[in-house]
């Protein structure tokens, strides 16, 4: 993608982690350089309270890429749609 | 599809009939039915809200039906999740596969609900006499899933 774009990934915020944080969604526009889902989670947690000790490494979260589990080198591009959640208790 | 989420409550006979579909090669039907439990964690349960993530949910649930079919003999499976406010003794998930023998059937059934325990966007919240609270995870249904990881595909 150019450069010269500034794309917006969707952040969507689930359970547990909707209630911590007050918010469902988002539209973000990540710094250059934020390309991944481990790079993601610690740029939310730097906006600190329950950011940062709901996305403390350590602490058991979930991210999602376009509705797939992901990984923390899972690539992340403009038009994402990013899910962060708790471990899943369905069943 | 083979996979719904929804809010009703689901009739067991009616769905495992279908899912047979009056298919001759059908020998074995194993079914799994999760409930709502009253007590959870020393607490009463009065109630329980199930959130999900629309979209996701439909795409894991199918790939791990997918999955039980590439690793199992079975002829079909059906996953019915509800989601929203559930009540003690209340249904909660069905899952159901056919298959020639039954040996490939349990075996499908308990891989697709171990999967779906770990896999699959669903959250319970309950309602107890102290408030509600976010059911936490069990480490108990990650190792039931890690199972699965390590073993070969079933003889049946």
């Amino acid at each position: 993608m150019p450069a010269t774009s500034t794309p917006t990934i969707h952040v969507v915020y689930l359970a547990r982690l909707r209630e911590a944080f007050g918010v469902a969604s988002e539209r973000l526009e990540p710094p250059p350089g934020l390309t991944t889902v481990r790079a993601l989670r610690e740029w939310l947690a730097a906006r600190g309270g329950a950011w940062a000790s709901e996305l403390a490494p350590g602490r058991a979260v979930r991210i999602a890429v376009n509705h797939d589990l992901a990984r923390p080198d899972t690539p992340i591009r403009g038009g994402d749609e990013v899910a962060l959640f708790p471990p899943v208790t369905g069943g | 599809m083979p996979v719904r989420v929804q809010v009703e409550d689901f009739d067991v006979a009616r769905e495992l009939a279908a899912l047979r579909g009056g298919d001759a090669r059908v020998g074995a039907v194993a079914a799994f039915i999760g409930t709502v439990r009253d007590v959870n964690e020393a607490s009463t349960v009065a109630a329980m809200t199930l959130e999900h993530y629309p979209g996701m949910t439909e795409k894991a649930l199918a790939a791990i039906v997918d999955e039980a079919k590439s690793r199992w003999d079975i002829i079909d499976a059906l996953v019915i999740h509800r989601v929203g406010e559930l009540r003690p003794a209340d249904q909660i998930v069905l899952v159901g596969v056919t298959g020639a023998h039954r040996g490939e059937a349990f075996a499908a059934c308990e891989f697709i609900m171990d999967y779906l325990k770990t896999r699959a966007p669903f959250w319970k919240k309950e309602a107890t006499p102290s408030g509600t609270r976010w059911v936490d995870a069990r480490a108990s249904d990650d190792d039931a899933a890690a199972r699965w990881e390590r073993a070969p595909k079933s003889v049946g």
